[in-house]
């Protein structure tokens, strides 16, 4: 019998067949399929490093531009509806042609990544508050002809009061849009995002108020320029608070959020976030370095969104997000009992 | 949350299923008068490796084929379950006994080579194992490799995450309480992936749609048993009433702890675990996560009405942000 084992990075223990010892306790103790796990057995075990849960099957730009967009156009909402009652009708203006497109990018977005776009009108066979997905498929069947209308009532000047009557609809819906795709990913078996629920939904309305923010900076008029100053100045800086506390209070599951893919776009999403308040609160004198910031502030949401997007497809690839803390939780409620087999070999059983 | 949430009937259905214990998930879907709650005891501890439960699942539910490649993990090229691969059966190769059996590798203290150096003069009494000297009878210590076989499959949960999460209602509750996919309904959202807490279902390449084990509802409704049961040479998968399969997998484990196999244990049986029980169970001999199964799942939704509840409060922070910003300077 040869020592010699063939495993997925080729074969170990390669001894000559000559010198191969029968039954000898020889070399070192094998790894439990041949594996190479990158943490040590006592903490985690997994099946040849394959992982535990199917990752989503979402895609990028889809997913993630859905989850932006639908953002900006919710908070989009509820300040024109700010603006168009403290008179400021020119941000009032640009929020809803913003939240409009906003939206329609969003469906646009959620729709493409089907696996079957054709039959998206299925998402209103049923009403199933269990299901966010279904939950704001019908918030976005109320809030996108209403963001329309608003925004088509604002550009053209026809039909004022319905105009009014749809901003006001539209502004009331906007928050539940922005937010209500926190719960649609922290709703899943996915760890970096489920342990997240309690700061997912803050950390989604803060960058939903730092988009549109964003927006009204940039193409809004330098002479009402005050609100979403202010909006998406603090927007910015509640955005990086809670992703930094969110990333710390989950611990080893947050990993994702700070390394690989996930974490240069949140760290990339920091970046332009702080550039952007920094610009943005410099540029009260200067309206273009006011318009400079609100980009930066709508590029650092949507990074945020992405960052957030790219950790969960990262944590679902990873048996040990889904295994240590598992393991780790069963070990407190009933501690040694059904732990993984091991010690050293050869150890004989009663 | 209130259960009687816009006082519609799937809405409560499925919160009850999140919020309530053990009772018969069909009755909570709203199935008023059907059979008992069958389901799978997959006994690893018998299990062969022959597959003959994949190739059977494969051919009466015709999935398509999804790749041919050699994996280098042990037996297993299937690696695991998808939307063409309902049963799964895993390889693992340790070093380790198993009580009570002799694997026959190992030689120790006299094997061939060892006494080799002896040449043939080599007393038989010392060459107890050599290939041409018949040992003495006495197997000695057991051997110091075993092989962990097990058949995979959907678990049917009690309180399931695909079912809770899918928008269009293409996921079901069927009379027998297992789960299943409506094809014609699917739009291949893929919500009912990530929700799964143990990577059952999953979505079929160049069609869009979600797809899993049906527990063969179309064989079951007949009075059949599912496929990969049949085909089961060793009865290692068994199809049955929920309630007795338990009862039958409580006495199996029992069994085998009085004949030293002390890492038999059962996994999913428990109503009181975090899925609320499967419907298909295991007999495991080592921990689950060592098959690639979560060692401690926990449906997503149970999480849901906290879930909720912060969203609505980041939707209030989200209006008080924007009514904020209102006060100060205009420009």
């Amino acid at each position: 019998m040869s020592e010699s084992e063939v495993t997925r990075e080729g074969i170990q223990h390669r001894r000559p067949g000559r010198e191969a010892l029968t039954g000898a306790r020889s070399g070192g103790r094998r790894r439990r399929g041949g594996e190479r796990p990158v943490v040590p057995d006592a903490t985690f075990t997994s099946y040849y490093g394959k992982p535990i849960i199917n990752g989503p099957v979402w895609n990028s730009p889809d997913i993630p531009g859905y989850f932006f967009t639908g953002g900006l156009a919710g908070a989009s909402s509820a300040m024109a509806l700010v603006a168009d009652l403290s008179g400021r009708t020119g941000l009032a203006k640009v929020a809803k042609t913003g939240s409009a497109v906003g939206v329609f990018l969003s469906l646009l977005g959620l729709v493409h990544d089907l696996g079957r776009p054709g039959r998206f009108l299925n998402m209103l066979r049923v009403f199933k508050v269990t299901s966010p997905m279904s939950v704001g498929s019908w918030l976005l069947t109320a809030y996108g002809p209403a963001a329309t209308v608003a925004a088509g009532s604002a550009v053209t000047g026809l039909l004022p009061r319905i105009g009014a009557t749809a901003t006001a609809g539209a502004a009331l819906l906007g928050p539940g849009v922005s937010t209500y795709t926190a719960a649609l990913v922290t709703d899943t078996a996915v760890p970096a995002w489920h342990d997240a629920y309690r700061e997912m939904p803050f950390l989604f309305a803060a960058s939903s108020a730092a988009s549109a923010g964003g927006l009204g900076l940039l193409a809004g008029p330098s002479s009402e320029a005050g609100l979403p100053r202010r909006l998406g100045v603090t927007g910015a800086l509640a955005e990086i608070a809670i992703g930094r506390f969110m990333e710390k209070r989950l611990g080893m599951v947050g990993e994702p959020y700070s390394q690989g893919k996930g974490g240069r776009y949140m760290k990339g999403g920091e970046k332009f976030l702080a550039a952007g308040a920094a610009a943005a609160a410099a540029g009260r004198r200067r309206p273009v370095l006011a318009r400079i910031g609100g980009a930066l502030m709508l590029v650092g949401s949507a990074m945020t969104r992405w960052g957030v997007f790219e950790a969960g497809m990262a944590s679902a690839d990873d048996p040990k997000y889904t295994v240590a803390p598992q393991r780790e939780r069963l070990e407190t409620r009933q501690p040694r009992d059904h732990r993984p087999a091991e010690g050293p070999r050869g150890e004989a059983q009663p | 949350m209130s259960r009687t949430f816009l006082g519609s009937p799937v809405t409560r259905a499925s919160l009850d299923e999140v919020t309530h214990g053990d009772t018969d998930p069909a009755t909570l879907s709203g199935h008023a008068d059907h059979p008992a709650r069958m389901g799978f005891f997959t006994d690893t501890s018998v299990c062969i490796g022959c597959k003959a439960c994949e190739v059977a699942c494969k051919e009466w539910n015709k999935l398509p084929e999804d790749g041919i490649a050699l994996t280098g993990m042990s037996y297993d090229n299937t690696v695991g379950l998808g939307a063409d691969t309902w049963r799964h059966v895993a390889f693992i190769e340790q070093r380790k006994p198993i009580a009570g059996q002799f694997s026959g590798v190992a030689h120790e203290p006299v094997g061939p080579l060892h006494a080799a150096p002896k040449g043939s003069g080599t007393p038989p009494e010392e060459a107890t194992v050599t290939p041409t000297t018949p040992g003495t009878g006495d197997a000695g210590e057991p051997g110091d490799l075993r092989w962990l076989m097990s058949s995979d499959v959907c678990k049917h949960c009690t309180h399931a995450a695909c079912l809770d999460v899918c928008p269009t209602g293409a996921l079901v509750r069927t009379e027998f309480g297992t789960v299943i996919v409506q094809e014609d309904v699917c739009n291949g959202c893929g919500y009912c992936i990530p929700a799964c807490p143990y990577g059952v279902i999953d979505q079929r390449e160049g069609d869009g749609r979600a797809f899993k084990c049906t527990l063969c509802y179309d064989r079951t409704s007949v009075g059949a048993e599912p496929a990969c049961a049949k085909a089961c040479p060793t009865d290692s998968i068994q199809f049955g009433e929920l309630d007795e399969l338990r009862e039958r997998a409580q006495r199996r484990v029992e069994q085998l702890h009085e004949n030293g196999v002390t890492d038999a244990r059962l996994y999913g049986h428990d109503p009181g675990d975090g899925v609320g029980g499967d419907g298909a169970f295991f007999l495991l001999l080592d921990a689950p996560e060592v098959y690639g199964l979560p060692p401690d799942p926990v449906v997503p939704t149970r999480d849901l009405p906290a879930m909720w509840k912060h969203v609505g409060l980041a939707a209030v922070s989200l209006v008080g942000l924007v009514v904020g910003s209102v006060l100060g300077r205009r420009a």
